[in-house]
């Protein structure tokens, strides 16, 4: 049996395909502004047994392509769950939302906790900074850790941030000192998120976001913790999505003996 | 709809286009919301009725009445005494508040930051949108949260009939006394409007009618605790709203026809959700007309929803009052005794809103609460926070919401509601 899991998030979508337990074929594209035809695109040549679908784009899937949908959430709580099975807190910062989990010993979600409405300590922030201070976004944790601490960013709104910054390089400041400062304003609400939720070691930084270096060592210190980071993160969601394929089809199977 | 009463709606004053344009809008939610539902009860059949005809027959009847001297009380709040009203021969209807409507206008008037259900009253009355409003004789406000009892003296520029009832904040002797007082104080006022007497024969009625109408209410509340639910949250959510504004014995005798329906459902075996779906109290602000956004959203996420810790549900509803005294003066304690056990949030200390949330929980079999504030609204927003440890220590999973009235989040809520329904599931 082949379980395919499908994590339709705002900026990217991935696909992973599970056989026995272990990833056979992994899938990433952008979402773009055709989500059905892309999902399509990258299922292209592949088959399966079951497909569960996650992300915003879950009820559009479930809805056109036969598919079973779970939320990001839980889906983020059973991948991190495989792939790091001592987890008790998940922080995933994915295109446009925060998310932070607290995972009971026996991997349940106790707590969660999203950010409402506006982009603020998203993925889709450090974006827009990164284009505003004219660096690519792969490079963009990279260029911060360059920079010296001293300068402060104290807005969330992505909008009143970027006028901070500009007023700060009116003033002389250097831009790899205010992109580190824009990293520490994304960290400091990711904390305050943690901490609502209840922090426990240990802690797994899941989503797009968890490759940038400067956000993993800034939380790093802050947490005085070592993070444990998959090696792909923003697969977590798809990983977890094929999981709970695989997960609802034994209950199935030993119902029916 | 518009041609058979636009003539009434001219009378009273209102602005028949934006009119036309809120009734579409509460015509699709409806439509979208409450008969795109599965397997409803046949009772059901008057409350869509009603719904159809709030701003029509109701009106009609009530300015009917009205031409015979009845004088109509519209409110706020849970707090003004239904029973003081109907003893003085006049009608009490709720004024809503769920929607939004004319907020540039609002805006002008009152901050940004106010929680939606206090733009919402101005908006309807700037509209001019609001036939209860226009109709009312008499426009009760009380002094609440700090936001409604300073919009008050805003509205009060707005309106040539608002009467303002002073609150307790505290359950002490001396804040009792202060709402006897005020009570006494608003039985005179209606009194005067109504020109009829509060006797001890028509106090008994006022209350026999309004308990009634609770006790109906509390009926099918209990039939809400069978599992699985016979009815939808959603459509007894509906029933508590209709109750703001329907004539009392008719409604009564709506909801005990819907509760035999559903005692029949009961033997029957016959469900509105499939057997093992979560059960959600939900806990909160107000749900007035037609802010139908967050009950919507869990009841389309996989969840039932079996009780309303809320004004509009069972926290206005709870208490009857005793009406075993034999002079005014005994009938007007058991009244204020009646209202002084409202655990509304704008109340320091406020425990027994948590023990009631806990007992219900219990009681409805509950999987987990969502609680719901408003926006910008402090003692809901801030109970909250407390809620949460006293309900983990109980052990009954909580989320907590912050929203309005727009649709703006919508998705975002379904799917932080949906991960909570997983969670309990
Ligand atoms: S929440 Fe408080 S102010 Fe609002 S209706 Fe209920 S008792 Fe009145
Ligand atoms: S108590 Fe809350 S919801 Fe009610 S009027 Fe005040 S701020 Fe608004």
């Amino acid at each position: 049996m082949i379980f395919a899991g499908l994590d339709i998030g705002s900026r990217s979508m991935e696909l992973v395909l599970l056989q026995k337990g272990r990833i056979v074929e992994w899938r990433k594209t952008d979402t773009g502004y055709d989500p059905l035809g892309q999902a399509s695109h990258i299922m292209e040549g592949l088959s399966w047994d079951s497909l569960t679908a996650t992300g915003y784009g879950r009820k559009l899937i479930s809805d056109n392509l036969n598919a079973q949908a779970i939320t990001e959430i839980q889906a983020h709580a059973l991948g991190v769950r495989e792939l790091f099975p001592e987890a008790r807190t998940v922080l995933d910062i994915g295109g446009q939302d925060t998310k932070a989990m607290a995972l009971l010993p026996n991997g349940k979600i106790s707590r969660f906790e999203m950010n409402d409405r506006c982009a603020a300590g998203t993925g889709k922030f450090l974006e827009f900074m990164a284009t505003s201070l004219s660096q690519p976004l792969e490079k963009f944790g990279g260029f911060a850790l360059t920079g010296r601490p001293g300068v402060s960013i104290n807005s969330m709104c992505t909008v009143f941030a970027e006028t901070e910054a500009t007023s700060l390089m009116a003033k002389g400041c250097k831009a790899s000192d205010i992109a580190l400062a824009l990293h520490h304003s994304v960290v400091r609400r990711s904390l305050s998120m943690l901490k609502r939720v209840g922090l426990n070691d240990p802690v797994v930084f899941t989503g797009g976001v968890a490759r940038n270096p400067c956000m993993v060592k800034l939380l790093e210190q802050d947490l005085a913790m070592n993070l444990c980071i998959p090696q792909n993160p923003e697969m977590t969601g798809a990983l977890g999505a094929a999981l709970y394929g695989a997960s609802k089809a034994r209950a199935h199977s030993t119902a029916s003996k | 709809m518009a041609s058979e009463y636009g003539g009434m709606w001219k009378s009273l004053g209102m602005d028949l286009g934006a009119h036309d344009q809120l009734l579409a809008v509460l015509g699709q939610g409806y439509t979208d919301v409450f008969l795109s539902q599965a397997n409803r009860p046949k009772g059901m059949d008057y409350f869509n009725f009603v719904m159809s005809e709030v701003h029509g027959l109701r009106i009609k009847e009530m300015l009917e009445a009205r031409e015979q001297g009845e004088k109509i009380v519209g409110s706020y709040c849970v707090f003004v005494p239904e029973e003081i009203v109907r003893a003085a021969g006049a009608t009490l209807v709720g004024l809503c508040s769920g929607g939004d409507f004319a907020m540039e206008e609002v805006e002008r008037v009152l901050p940004r930051n106010t929680c939606a259900l206090i733009k919402s009253s101005f908006g309807f009355k700037l509209g001019k949108v609001c036939p209860y409003l226009e109709s009312a004789d008499m426009i009760v406000g009380e002094n609440t949260c700090d936001g409604k009892k300073k919009s008050y003296e805003e509205l009060n520029k707005l309106v040539s009939n608002l009467y303002v009832m002073d609150l307790p904040q505290t359950k002490s002797e001396n804040a009792r006394a202060l709402l006897k007082a005020e009570f006494v104080r608003f039985a005179r006022a209606v009194e005067e409007l109504t020109g009829n007497p509060i006797t001890v024969e028509s106090l008994k009625k006022g209350i026999a009618i309004t308990n009634a109408k609770r006790q109906a209410m509390h009926r099918l509340e209990a039939l809400r605790k069978a599992d699985p639910e016979p009815i939808s949250g959603l459509d007894a959510l509906l029933a508590s709203q209709v109750s703001f504004y329907d004539a009392p014995v008719r409604f009564t005798e709506s909801v005990n026809a819907l509760c035999d329906e559903l005692e029949e459902r009961i033997k029957d075996n016959v469900a509105v959700f499939p057997e093992k779906t979560p059960r959600i109290l939900m806990s909160g602000c107000p749900m007035a007309v037609p802010n139908w956004k967050l009950p919507w959203i869990v009841e389309s996420s996989g969840a039932v929803i079996v009780g309303e810790e809320s004004c509009v549900g069972e926290r206005g509803l709870r208490n009857l009052t005793d009406d075993s005294g034999q002079d005014v003066e005994s009938l007007m304690e058991a009244i204020v005794d009646r209202y002084f056990k409202i655990d509304c949030a704008i109340f320091t200390p406020n425990e027994d809103r948590a023990d009631h949330i806990v007992q219900m929980a219990k009681d409805y079999k509950a999987d987990g609460v969502i609680q719901y504030a408003l926006n910008f609204c402090q003692p809901y927003q801030i109970e909250a926070m407390g809620l949460e440890s006293r309900m983990e220590k109980e052990g009954i999973p909580m989320l907590r919401i912050e929203t309005d009235y727009s649709p703006e989040d919508a998705e975002q809520l379904k799917t932080r509601v949906e991960a909570f329904v997983e969670m309990i599931g």
